[in-house]
């Protein structure tokens, strides 16, 4: 039988020292967004039996929108087209993308893929999304 | 090699930095990411707005500015908790300055999808000319 020895590394506390700051600095940070990670940005937000997600993607047609829905998962891809421009165009300024995208969110609660609906407008997608019936909340009787 | 397509990138949204004069609203203001492409005939401006409307645009020329403004609202479902926010709703406001080889009585404005596309054709002086040589 060995005794392990684990030599204490140095990188541990380094980790450490970066959590607590990162942790020090998002309380107080002025607004409580955060900075998204992939395309498009989304708004999570939910009521007693619902969930509501807001995508902002300007410019998408909405043909190539695809949006999947599984168990408590959204996935939302599509690709958003180049402008169309004529040939020996000169191009002064471009701050605007374009390209595939893909983003899966995992969602607070599970969602019944049967009555989900979405609309698109003025390059925002909304999507509703009802719980499943044995999430929505219900009230319990209190016997004496 | 199969060629990659590219991936889409996430930009900040810049906010206005307001100098001197007080926001009167609450909500924050955006610069809107534009596009500008030169043609023979026209200067195309892509403007990227998403959430605004046509009754909330509002496109004004004075002197050499073009200044566009636009109000958001997409605000959430009534009686609903915001549990996770990437973006907000705000105003939009972003000044370009035009030269004078704009034809600004033509001016022509298109809004779909959450993108503003303006026209600006350029002054007949402004347009390409073929000049032909002579030989004596």
């Amino acid at each position: 039988m060995y005794r392990s020895f684990r030599t204490p590394s140095l990188w541990r506390d380094m980790d450490r020292l970066q959590r607590d700051m990162n942790r020090l600095f998002s309380l107080y940070s002025p607004s409580t967004m955060r900075r998204a990670p992939r395309y498009p940005a989304i708004n999570i937000w939910v009521c007693d039996d619902c969930q509501f997600v807001s995508a902002e993607m300007p410019g998408v047609d909405i043909e190539d929108i695809d949006i999947n829905v599984d168990g408590d998962t959204l996935t939302i891809s599509g690709e958003l087209g180049a402008d169309e421009v004529p040939e020996g165009t000169h191009v002064h300024r471009k701050e605007r993308g374009a390209g595939k995208f893909s983003r899966t969110i995992q969602l607070p609660y599970p969602v019944d893929t049967e009555k989900v609906e979405a609309s698109f407008k003025n390059g925002i997608l909304s999507i509703t999304l009802p719980h499943i019936e044995a999430v929505k909340p219900k009230k319990i009787a209190i016997t004496s | 090699m199969a060629e990659e397509k590219k991936e889409m990138e996430v930009h900040e949204q810049e906010k206005v930095q307001t100098e001197g004069a007080e926001r009167m609203r609450s909500r924050p203001t955006f610069v809107p990411r534009a596009d500008i492409y030169e043609t023979d005939e026209n200067v195309l401006l892509t403007v990227d707005m998403p959430g605004a409307s046509e009754d909330t645009i509002d496109i004004t020329l004075e002197k050499d500015t073009l200044t566009i403004r636009a109000n958001s609202t997409h605000d959430g479902p009534e009686g609903y908790a915001l549990a996770f926010a990437e973006f907000e709703a705000g105003d939009y406001e972003r000044n370009f300055r035009l030269t004078d080889r704009i034809d600004r009585d033509n001016i022509h404005a298109v809004y779909t999808d959450g993108v503003l596309k303006l026209t600006l054709p350029k002054a007949e002086e402004a347009k390409a000319r073929k000049i032909s040589v002579k030989t004596s």
